[in-house]
């Protein structure tokens, strides 16, 4: 347990290592996290998505810096940036360029980045993310990112992850009828609408407000309280809608603002607690479900489960005759009680 | 189940702003399975050896076209044992001269490839070399 002494010194290399060996599943690695989790649940988790190219690495990057060099007199927050971005399903091979977006953050011990590749886990995060996430919050970083792969409508892992979710879109993004499909934008604490000095910006906002209408009726006939949601906790939150320019860091202190303002929310309703409750939860069952299907299918003949593969294929099983298959081979503990055959 | 990638950095230190080569390698690696890191251009040693400690990675491709790689390629290498990281293999890539090859070879410089490089050549010799050390530390 040396590199666990040496992560909450503050040891960097130790800290990397770690990640490497919780990404690759190693059990040394996840034993230092059981050494660490009860250091867990200090950070402040965010996480941003938005399709791919909306900025999202140029919005966390300045996100980063804000806090690092705040103008309002609140003290500066260490932050760490958990960025994924996607594995190649034919090669297994990923690669990582979210980096190219935060040089500005060089050099800055109050800053870690992990690029992260997704290996084949599909909701916009890794596997290993939220485990990733556990061990830099118990090194200590106050503020963790998390930026997820250029998410399309249903990439909604990181609002189970993170206490806050911004999602980020850009102007000429869909109508009002993308905007009130279910999915990524169901999920957002704050709205972020990036490169906001490009055409079709305002049609943007109203597109997101009027979706946001829909949500919170409250506020329909007085749109201006709104702006009143990101500086005083409501019983109800409605997800500000903000405009930046990334590249320009324009806008960046509001969105710095709505986020503190969330995580004062969130504590002063009682969702902090909820919050960390579903995360919590959420985290086990993936685990759980993962360590099950792997024993279970440990347990099944060599090649049975390529077999009914094959028969699916060849049309002689149904998907459902296929499910009844494998569990006649394989029952599962009072599968009578179970839901897996409806 | 216990799973390894190799983890490569590709870094453009200096001031030149070709990476054209450093994004076809990077392509390259990224094809034959491995995860590339892509950290853009105009980095500084510094730069570079904080996002390979962050990053922990195995290997670091440095593409150079400047003609400054004797004084950038062993700031990086002296930046690497500094930070404890003098495991990581270091491959450079560019227009070198001949003359200068042997000096890269003796500071630790794992091979140097210049244009025409088959990108195979490179993912074999980092896998081989990956494997090397990683047989040896266990």
């Amino acid at each position: 347990m040396q590199m666990v002494e040496a992560i909450l010194a503050g040891q960097r290399l130790a800290l990397a290592r770690l990640l490497t060996l919780i990404e690759n599943d190693a059990p040394e690695g996840w034993a230092m996290l059981d050494a660490l989790y009860p250091r867990t649940g200090q950070a402040h988790l965010i996480g941003v998505t938005g399709a791919p190219g909306v900025g999202k690495s140029s919005l966390v990057n300045q996100i980063a810096r804000a806090l690092r060099h705040p103008q309002d007199g609140e003290p500066p927050q260490t932050v760490a940036i958990v960025a994924v971005d996607p594995t190649s399903p034919f090669s297994g091979g990923a690669l990582l360029g979210d980096r190219v977006r935060m040089r500005d953050l060089s050099g800055d011990p109050g800053v870690f980045i992990r690029s992260m590749a997704s290996r084949g886990a599909l909701g916009g995060l890794a596997p290993t993310t939220a485990a990733v996430v556990q061990v830099l919050d118990a090194a200590g970083f106050k503020v963790i990112l998390i930026e997820t792969v250029g998410a399309g409508q249903a990439e909604v892992e990181i609002a189970r992850l993170a206490h806050t979710t911004i999602v980020v879109e850009a102007p000429g993004g869909g109508d009002d009828i993308q905007a009130i499909k279910a999915g990524l934008l169901e999920i957002a604490d704050l709205l972020v609408i990036n490169k906001a000095d490009r055409p079709g910006a305002d049609l943007t906002e109203r597109a997101l407000r009027s979706m946001l209408e829909l949500g919170y009726p409250r506020g329909h006939h007085h749109p201006e309280e709104w702006a009143v949601a990101t500086t005083q906790p409501k019983e109800t939150w409605v997800p500000p809608i903000l405009r930046t320019v990334a590249t320009e860091g324009k806008g960046i202190p509001e969105v710095v603002r709505a986020l503190r303002a969330h995580a004062d929310y969130l504590r002063a309703s009682s969702q902090w607690q909820a919050r960390e409750q579903a995360r919590l939860k959420d985290i086990l069952d993936h685990m759980l479900q993962a360590a099950l299907l792997a024993r279970w299918q440990a347990g099944l003949p060599h090649g049975f489960y390529q077999e009914v593969v094959q028969r699916l294929l060849r049309r002689e099983l149904s998907p459902h005759q296929a499910l009844e298959v494998l569990l006649n081979q394989m029952p599962i503990p009072s599968a009578e009680n179970s839901r897996l055959v409806p | 189940m216990e799973q390894r990638k190799i983890r490569v950095l590709i870094a453009k230190p200096g001031l030149d702003g070709h990476d054209r080569g450093a994004k076809i390698v990077a392509r390259a690696l990224r094809d034959a399975g491995m995860e590339v890191i892509y950290t853009g251009l105009r980095q500084t040693p510094e730069m570079i050896a904080e996002a390979a400690l962050q990053e922990d990675v195995d290997v670091i491709g440095l593409s150079i076209l400047s003609g400054a790689h004797m004084s950038l390629v062993p700031r990086v290498l002296e930046l690497l044992r500094a930070n404890g990281q003098e495991h990581v293999l270091v491959f450079v890539g560019g227009i070198i001269p001949e003359e200068d090859v042997p000096a890269l070879l003796a500071l630790g410089v794992k091979a140097v490839y210049g244009p025409g490089t088959p990108t195979q050549t490179i993912v074999e010799d980092i896998r081989r070399a990956v494997l090397a050390t990683q047989g040896s530390a266990v």
